[in-house]
């Protein structure tokens, strides 16, 4: 099986967020950047499915700063067989130019299946990976999970309001994953010290102005002070009191 | 290029109550830019509920058919939604950033070639542009951008456009598409427990962690969530779906979801900032929790301090009286 993983280097999830400088970006000063844990599911499900077809390849992809290299690096040494980064001094704004430049890599080769983590958890945009279906053809699952796949076909579950949905389609395809897809590995040390010496190449990301433009990164609405109601279940009628007569919310 | 599109969904060939926030939001737009709101539901045939929408600002709801629409179908939605929107040089095209929402948009705005802004928690016009501000990091930054190609398509965080009654005479009427339904097939839906809300929708979220002790102890979530009558969810923080207590669908904060209910309760959750980042734009927020000095004090409007084995059984009484 030849499996691409597009992944991406993005901020911590216990990173203290705050405005850089320029008022319209992530103040990167401090920040500890790691592999977007939901692409962690879909490195961790092109593994295993190139370790039951047998041979294969499985390819990781990432448009990103010279640094998005060590996320690359992280893959490699879960078992990814070798990466490629679009060199880019900035993510766009606009998914779109990403999944344009992410199409024009991926479509020089032919791939059994393409995976994306459903979202990355920096900017939520939740689009790159069904845009660069579209781009490519190829049919596509977001937010799957759960896989079966026999022969050329696949069945996917994936979370809607209140239910899973079952969906079939047929490979190729690009697939979008979801925790409870899959427990991913910890790369162990002998796979840190053979993603040394795994191929990675480097060049630039061809990105065209897109169709965002960014005003202002803001911090989120300060809540008013709150109050402590009450200790105990005897503050309980208070509390029932302050929700329908001073928030109205009951 | 004034006009907008609000794109409706459906199950079980009725009507989505978010649709209801889609055409509110739609229709905040169409004021800005000076245009009419069409509302483009998808089914097999006329979606009920659909007649009620002129109430809400849709100046025309146009439903598209076909035999393969009686659920969802990616391939055959994004052709038949793509097509409308060129057909009627729409300005905008507004979905719900729901499951749908977000699996369909994408796939639209990549056929029409423009950019998309997801999960919009506002939006307005400016200058004859549409401006969104959505929630990134988890909310704990909001991003202002300028939507600056044609048409701007954006989605809503449900819950967050509070529809609005905006009586419009609106004209339905029920166009059939051709398109084929693709190679993506939905076969069913396995339905969770029936009724159950989805926290990312529901109006009221009680959310549940660590201090609960054990998973059994949910329970009492359960119940208070029922004395609401049908309108609340019960969530958890990520601790308690890594330890296997939740499924991972219930989880709010970073790595889960991020949901604006109308009221959250979170117990025994002593408020990790990533758990924070996805409920602080709820609109009231109370905790209940042992240790007075626990973070999410902080965020809460109202907090009780104690015991919540003590103090959930109460709290659920009383709301059944309210609810009785």
């Amino acid at each position: 099986m030849k499996i691409a993983v597009c992944i991406k280097r993005v901020a911590d999830s216990e990173t203290r967020v705050k405005t850089g400088p320029d008022g319209k970006s992530l103040d990167e000063a401090g920040v500890k950047f790691v592999l977007n844990p939901y692409d962690e599911f879909a490195v961790e499900e092109a593994l295993r499915r190139k370790e039951a077809a047998g041979p294969g390849e499985v390819a990781i992809v990432t448009l990103g700063p010279a640094a998005a290299q060590e996320t690359i690096r992280t893959a490699l040494a879960m078992g990814a067989d070798r990466g490629v980064l679009l060199q880019a001094d900035r993510i766009p704004a606009d998914g779109l130019e990403t999944a344009k430049a992410l199409a024009a890599e991926l479509k020089a080769s032919a791939w059994d299946l393409i995976l994306f983590g459903k979202m990355a958890i920096d900017d939520y945009h939740h689009q790159v990976g069904p845009m660069v279906a579209e781009l490519l053809g190829l049919p596509c699952v977001t937010s799957i999970g759960h896989l079966e796949l026999v022969g050329r076909k696949g069945v996917a579950e994936r979370e809607v309001e209140g239910g899973l949905e079952v969906v079939e389609f047929p490979l190729p395809a690009v697939l979008t994953t979801d925790e409870g897809l899959n427990e991913p590995r910890y790369p162990a040390l002998k796979g840190i010290m053979a993603a040394k010496k795994k191929p990675l190449e480097v060049k630039p990301a061809a990105l065209g102005p897109g169709g965002i433009e960014v005003l202002a990164m803001l911090p989120p609405p300060e809540r008013k002070e709150g109050r402590i109601v009450g200790e105990g279940a005897a503050a309980v009628p208070e509390l029932i009191r302050l929700l329908r007569e001073e928030a109205k919310v009951l | 290029m004034s006009n907008v599109l609000a794109v409706l969904e459906q199950r079980d060939g009725t009507l989505r109550k978010v649709s209801h926030e889609v055409v509110t939001g739609a229709r905040r737009l169409a004021d800005g830019l000076g245009g009419s709101v069409e509302a483009l539901g998808l089914g097999t045939g006329a979606v009920r509920g659909t007649e009620s929408l002129g109430a809400f600002g849709a100046d025309s709801v146009v439903t598209a058919t076909n035999a393969a629409f009686g659920r969802y179908a990616p391939e055959g939605f994004a052709q038949a939604v793509a097509e409308r929107a060129k057909a009627g040089g729409f300005g905008a095209v507004v979905f719900a950033a729901s499951a749908t929402g977000k699996d369909l948009a994408p796939r639209v705005a990549a056929k029409l070639g423009v950019a998309l802004a997801a999960d919009a928690t506002d939006v307005t016009v400016e200058g004859g542009r549409v401006i969104v501000t959505r929630p990134i990091y988890a909310g704990k930054a909001l991003l202002k951008v300028k939507l600056t190609a044609q048409p701007a398509v954006l989605s809503l965080r449900p819950n967050v456009f509070t529809p609005v009654q905006r009586p419009k005479a609106g004209a339905a009427q029920t166009v059939s598409v051709s398109v084929a339904a693709g190679r993506v097939v939905v076969k069913e839906i396995k339905a969770a427990e029936a009724g159950a809300l989805d926290v990312a929708e529901a109006p009221i979220v009680i959310s549940g962690g660590r201090g609960l002790k054990e998973p059994a102890n949910f329970k009492l979530l359960e119940e208070l969530a029922r004395a609401f009558g049908g309108s609340a969810a019960v969530g958890a923080s990520r601790a308690v779906v890594d330890a296997g207590w939740r499924p991972h669908a219930d989880q709010v904060g970073q790595t889960g979801k991020t949901v604006s209910p109308t009221l959250y309760i979170a117990v025994g959750i002593s408020g990790a900032i990533q758990h924070l980042a996805g409920m602080r734009t709820s609109k009231t927020i109370v905790a209940i929790n042992k240790d007075k000095d626990a973070p999410i004090f902080k965020v809460a409007d109202y907090g009780i301090v104690g015991d919540l084995f003590d103090i959930l059984p109460r709290l659920t009484e009383e709301i059944r009286k309210l609810h009785g």
